[in-house]
């Protein structure tokens, strides 16, 4: 598959290495933060963002995003919010956005009119944990290829390598490697068995890049996924931060420089 | 959506896991390994020679089976047909999820699993589970709802007693659905050593199947036992409770392609279907993906997961089976709603017309009887899905 022009692939044609994407909740803490969240993260330099839709059973978070979701929610979020608020997001922010959720609510938008809004509105590509890879092959890819919206894949430590190899064959972007067998938010440190994961993947010179996620809470960290992959994602620690010190492009900033500094 | 009826191969699970357009395997990669090897196995390890003698010997010896199909005359003359009732009750922890539990288990030991997660909602479940771990050896882990634990106490002790650890689930409603989120996380954190034992036809492929499987011996026992008191394998209904429905496939599986035979499957209204108390998922829901299936699902216009209710914790359920989703939508099955009230009278009535006193899941299933249009020529089979001992502090409330 040929896109004329993604960001995500544009971004990755430009930059190989500590690339830093940051998860938040749409709708968190406030209805309203969507934007300020996502312009403070520009503003700070990350690489690129993955922009929660929030879910009522989100079964591969732990209780952090889980909570953000609930709050969401409760402040009214929902695709359609969703949509209107990034609408004219392109006008400041040039970055590339990923929409991370689950599923069913896509479902019940429609993959159509979602895959559509996400053209219309400026939204690079999505992962939706629960949607598996062979089912969006037989099910949905030629939809989402039709509105050039990628769908970034997961790996994770038991997921063999012929199943790695037809993975990279047949997705675009980069491949998610989740680090641990684990939720969000529930691995802390780099043990020797993910070093393992991360060297095996790292030797497999996968087509597409590779950026690391769950377990990314610090300099530390980052670092360390950055030797074995072209970056890494950060998520709970994120949120947490957003909870105990504000959505203030100050606030958001420290974050990221924590971070990669 | 498919209307017309294919009743020769149409309720057996496709490769992919489908039953009509429900079912799949809709998870996250961390589970995939997981729910992979048993794919690749479950059909396999239950053909094995030395699974099935072990399996019918736990179910005759350990289970008690066959249970008995008793003609329950007081409440046929009630009804004004001929009730049959399929003492799933009377199984050893007193209802028909040990016929899974015991099924699960031993393909958990032949893929060399060490520990086992289970979600919960009764207990009936929980119960199960810990009782097969205790058997065998196991470390079980049994997540509840916090308000199921409050509603069902006895069960906890029972599990606790049976070594098992009981941890409740917080998030959300704090019911089934989030007992089953918990397990899931779980699982996805323990994802080699640990079997996940689903306690319904719900979830990712191939657990509806496998579940079925083993509940099959139900409706197995069924036409057997008709077979000598009615000389007729197949009753006009039959007639279950569904939750997630685990119970209702396993009574139904054998006449799943007797179109002669009317499965009628009782869903849980709550107070009322249009009270927005209710668990009736087929007359409120759409077609949706929980617990790593698609499947009819409560929920709202965005795709949020409605918190659904009942006074009976084992149909707090938001969806059902795919299986059943699918009975559903091609009109194979017929779907009830029973109200708590409905439920409760039918339970009272039960204890003093035949002294069972059923449980309150169960009792939804007796309460239909009286909605059907029944003729004296009728033979019906009620799948009396479990007693009601855990039950007494609620029916009591409305002695």
């Amino acid at each position: 598959m040929t896109l004329t022009q993604n960001r995500i692939t544009d971004l990755f044609a430009q930059k190989s290495e500590r690339l830093l994407s940051v998860y938040f909740t749409a709708g968190y803490p406030q209805l309203t933060d969507t934007r300020t969240v996502l312009r403070g993260l520009q503003q700070a330099g990350v690489d690129f963002v993955e922009i929660g839709m929030p879910y009522s059973d989100p079964v591969a978070d732990g209780e952090t995003i889980q909570q953000s979701n609930g709050v969401a929610l409760e402040n009214g979020m929902n695709l359609k919010t969703l949509f209107e608020q990034l609408a004219d997001c392109r006008t400041e922010i040039s970055m590339p956005i990923l929409l991370m959720g689950y599923i069913n609510p896509v479902l019940q938008f429609g993959v159509e009119a979602f895959c559509q809004k996400c053209q219309e509105v400026g939204v690079d590509g999505v992962i939706v944990p629960d949607l598996p890879f062979d089912l969006f092959v037989d099910e949905y890819k030629t939809i989402f290829d039709r509105y050039g919206i990628l769908n970034i894949f997961m790996i994770a430590p038991q997921t063999s390598d012929a199943r790695i190899r037809f993975i990279d064959e047949v997705s675009d972007g980069f491949i998610y490697m989740v680090s641990s067998a684990s939720i969000t938010g529930s691995v802390s440190g780099i043990s020797d068995t993910m070093l393992a994961y991360f060297e095996r993947v790292r030797a497999m010179n996968l087509r597409n890049p590779r950026l690391i996620g769950f377990g990314i809470n610090n300099q530390e960290t980052f670092e360390t996924a950055c030797q074995f992959a072209n970056g890494a994602f950060v998520g709970t620690a994120f949120i947490r931060h957003l909870q105990e010190k504000g959505t203030s492009a100050g606030s958001i900033q420290s974050f990221v420089n924590s971070i990669r500094a | 959506m498919q209307t017309t009826l294919e009743p020769q191969t149409s309720f057996e699970v496709t490769n992919k896991g489908f039953y009509g357009h429900f079912g799949g395997a809709f998870i996250p990669e961390m589970l995939y390994p997981n729910v992979e090897e048993l794919r690749q196995n479950y059909l396999a390890i239950i053909a094995e020679p030395s699974f099935q003698a072990e399996f019918q010997n736990l179910l005759t010896d350990y289970v008690g089976r066959p249970t008995p199909l008793f003609l329950a005359k007081r409440l046929s003359a009630q009804v004004g047909a001929t009730i049959y009732l399929k003492r799933e009750d009377l199984c050893h922890t007193g209802a028909h999820k040990i016929n899974n539990t015991i099924g699960q288990i031993l393909v958990a030991q032949r893929l060399g699993k060490k520990r086992i997660v289970a979600e919960t909602g009764a207990g009936q479940h929980g119960v199960a589970t810990a009782t097969v771990c205790a058997l065998m050896g196991l470390e079980c882990i049994i997540y509840m709802g916090s308000v199921d634990i409050e509603r069902q106490k006895p069960n906890v002790d029972r599990m606790r007693m049976l070594g098992a650890e009981v941890r409740p689930a917080r998030s959300g409603s704090q019911t089934l659905k989030d007992a089953t989120n918990e397990a899931m996380r779980h699982w996805i954190n323990n994802p080699v050593d640990t079997h996940y034992i689903i306690g319904s036809v719900v979830g990712p492929h191939p657990y509806p199947d496998m579940v079925a499987r083993f509940q099959a011996v139900i409706s197995l026992e069924t036409r057997k036992q008709l077979l000598e008191k009615e000389g007729r394998e197949n009753p006009d209904y039959v007639v279950a409770c569904v939750g997630g429905g685990s119970n209702a496939a396993g009574a139904f599986y054998h006449y799943l392609n007797e179109p002669s035979v009317r499965l009628i499957a009782a869903e849980a209204a709550g107070h009322g279907v249009e009270s927005g108390h209710s668990a009736a998922t087929t007359a409120l829901g759409k077609p949706g993906v929980l617990h790593g299936s698609r499947t009819i699902l409560m929920q709202t216009e965005d795709g949020q997961v409605t918190e659904p209710y009942s006074i009976s914790a084992g149909l707090d359920y938001p969806g059902i089976g795919p299986l059943h989703a699918h009975l559903f939508d091609s009109g194979r099955g017929e779907f009830y709603s029973i109200t708590d009230d409905d439920a409760l009278k039918a339970g009272f009535n039960l204890s003093k017309q035949e002294g069972i006193i059923p449980a309150l899941e169960t009792a939804h299933a007796l309460a239909a009887l009286n909605y059907m249009s029944l003729t004296e020529s009728d033979v019906v089979v009620v799948c009396l899905s479990g007693r009601g001992d855990k039950d007494l502090s609620t029916y009591t409330k409305y002695l």
